[in-house]
């Protein structure tokens, strides 16, 4: 098991004369056992970054040290980290056994050491009676378990996943998803796991990186990155439905933004007047959508009440206000979190 | 086809039988021819039932024991040169093709599109186009009657390079990445994971490449002058060749033309599975 620190890594690629850099300098401690979710929309570099501390893309600047040994210059095998990719990547002519005891071939481990760790991962896994299969006789959740059986087989310091779970229908993600967070919890192993689902990096991370266009937007724990998000993007990113991001509230000074959660507004007396357009029925809750302020100029506004709460009629003005001490404020420009000493509300 | 007229299928029947007697009929003839005796078969109308000759023509044949104008040359040792010659032209061209076709596909080398393209045009350039400059080359090294001369310049081939090309170009990324992780260089990679995937694409390139070598005749007739080198298809042209010394034997032709057809026929049989596979599949 190790650590793996980050320190000012950056991605160019050379596209002709001129490089385009697509990780802009990621400042990171992963601690020892650690699971952390890296998560972004898809092209934020997410999967660069996993791919660069696997060795499978070039480290352009910085450094990546996993454990004591800085691995820049180090090949994969040599890096001490098993992945598990999001196209399972077996090897299709092999048996399941002989996909997961391939590494370890290699490694020259002794046969009957081999057989004892394909065993016993296959006997976590639930693999044993599907050993001597193709890949192509097994199901896409069989294949993945296969996939990660083939990374635990080498007893890594590192696990790397690379959204191993966007080609599972939703069933078997939520149940893959339990196995990868029991298989955590037993072995302890630090694991750095690639996704663009925010539930998945919810449930799943202790600490989650959250990434957007090659930039490290924040990297906290599930909480905080709800609680305190530390840019307008995490505010937007993290969260269904996202965060409202409001100009022209009443009391808010101008050059600030001001975010609240659908669910963190209810309706009151007297607040601010929002216009309802639309009512949406999700069982437990409804989700309103409307325009904030005027009708004509509002910005839209999303509020989440509860289903036993009685529903807006849609045209109709009704009015919200934030419950206190959730709101959260954003300087315009930055679009960093303001602390709340600068904010002025009145 | 799918409409079931009963007419309809007399008629394609009828044709598809028209068909194989067109194909099947020499061939009958010229079974039919080797189990005579010379002089029987130049009569008119020339026996349409196998005869009587068969194991003694046969004999001759191999041993090269006949008495046919152009040549004696004994038919086993040229079935043994035509053998050696496609098999080697065939593995060759197989593992050559690989090669080149692995190191284009997954290699980021300088001027690596400048050689696919080398070889990509080099498609367009049939081998008798550049056979004299290629006589002089292999002359020059002192290959002529050699199976070295045979061979050779003829296994370089960008049909192959082009179609393993394309096959690797279908492996996914991920499968190299995985084996690069597992410890895998690259002619490990090379050697656990494509050669076992490109399976059916070599066999069904063995099939066409074998018979491609095997069916040799304008580079085979420049490049050897002595008899003992002759592949077998080279040996019926000089057996017919006569010089009006002797009659043409053409019993021991006839037999010469069917040994010529079976290993051919053989490796088609045998690997018919495998080359239709090759071909439709794509397993992976």
């Amino acid at each position: 098991m190790a650590a793996i620190e980050f320190t000012n890594v950056k991605k160019s690629y050379h596209q002709g004369a001129k490089p385009i850099q697509v990780i802009h300098g990621v400042n990171a401690e992963i601690r020892d056992g650690e699971f952390v979710v890296i998560v972004g929309p898809s092209g934020c570099g997410k999967s660069t970054l996993l791919r660069m501390v696997a060795g499978l893309e070039e480290i352009s600047e910085g450094t990546i040290r996993i454990g004591d040994r800085v691995v820049n210059e180090l090949e994969p095998a040599q890096r001490d980290i098993a992945m598990v990719f999001q196209n399972y990547a077996l090897y299709p002519h092999m048996s399941v056994f002989d996909n997961m005891a391939y590494g370890l071939k290699i490694r020259r481990v002794p046969a009957a050491e081999i057989k004892l760790r394909v065993d016993k991962a296959a006997q976590i896994l639930e693999l044993g009676s599907l050993l001597q299969r193709k890949p192509r006789e097994l199901s896409g959740g069989q294949r993945q378990r296969v996939a990660m059986g083939r990374a635990i087989v080498r007893q890594p310091q590192v696990f790397l996943f690379d959204e191993p779970l966007s080609n599972l229908d939703a069933k078997l993600r939520v149940q893959t998803r339990l196995e990868i967070e029991k298989l955590h919890r037993e072995l302890g192993i630090t694991t750095l796991f690639v996704t663009h689902d925010q539930v998945e990096a919810m449930t799943l991370a202790q600490r989650m990186l959250v990434m957007n266009a090659g930039h490290m937007e924040q990297f906290g724990t599930p909480e905080e990155v709800y609680h305190c998000p530390a840019t307008t993007f995490v505010a937007g990113f993290i969260g269904t439905p996202t965060m409202n991001l409001l100009r022209n509230v009443p009391g808010i000074q101008a050059g600030i933004i001001l975010g609240i959660r659908p669910e963190h507004l209810r309706i009151s007396d007297n607040g601010w007047p929002m216009k309802v357009d639309t009512v949406e029925m999700l069982g437990a809750e409804r989700l309103v959508y409307g325009a904030l302020g005027s009708p004509d100029e509002g910005e839209p506004i999303t509020l989440r009440i509860n289903e036993t709460e009685a529903p807006p009629v849609v045209g109709q003005t009704i009015q919200v206000l934030p419950l206190p001490g959730r709101e959260h404020y954003f300087d315009t420009s930055s679009g960093l979190r303001v602390t709340a000493g600068d904010r002025v509300i009145g | 086809m799918v409409q079931k007229r009963r007419l309809l299928t007399l008629l394609s029947h009828a044709v598809m039988w028209l068909g194989v007697l067109l194909v099947a009929f020499p061939l009958y003839l010229a079974l039919v021819a080797s189990t005579h005796l010379p002089q029987d078969i130049i009569q008119s109308p020339m026996p349409l039932l196998p005869g009587s000759h068969m194991w003694q023509t046969y004999r001759d044949a191999l041993l090269g024991a006949g008495h046919t104008g152009g040549s004696n040359a004994p038919v086993a040792r040229m079935m043994w040169v035509s053998l050696v010659t496609a098999m080697v032209i065939a593995v060759g061209k197989i593992a050559i093709s690989l090669l080149s076709a692995f190191a284009v596909v997954f290699f980021r080398f300088p001027l690596r599109w400048l050689c696919f393209w080398a070889i990509f045009i080099t498609l367009m350039l049939p081998v008798e186009v550049r056979i004299v400059p290629t006589y002089k080359v292999v002359s020059d090294l002192g290959m002529l009657n050699s199976f070295a001369g045979l061979t050779i310049p003829l296994i370089a081939s960008a049909t192959a390079t082009f179609l393993f090309r394309q096959f690797f170009l279908t492996v996914p990324d991920e499968l190299a990445e995985a084996a690069r992780v597992d410890g895998a260089g690259a002619m490990r990679f090379f050697k656990d994971i494509l050669l076992p995937l490109s399976k059916t694409s070599m066999a069904a390139l063995f099939v066409i490449q074998f018979i491609y070598g095997w069916n040799q005749y304008l580079w085979p007739l420049l490049t050897t002058t002595s008899e003992n080198m002759y592949p077998v298809v080279l040996g019926i042209r000089a057996m017919m060749g006569g010089s009006g010394e002797g009659l043409v034997q053409w019993n021991i032709v006839m037999a010469t033309a069917i040994l010529a057809l079976l290993p051919p026929t053989i490796v088609v049989v045998l690997m018919q599975k495998w080359f239709v596979k090759g071909i439709v599949d794509t397993e992976k």
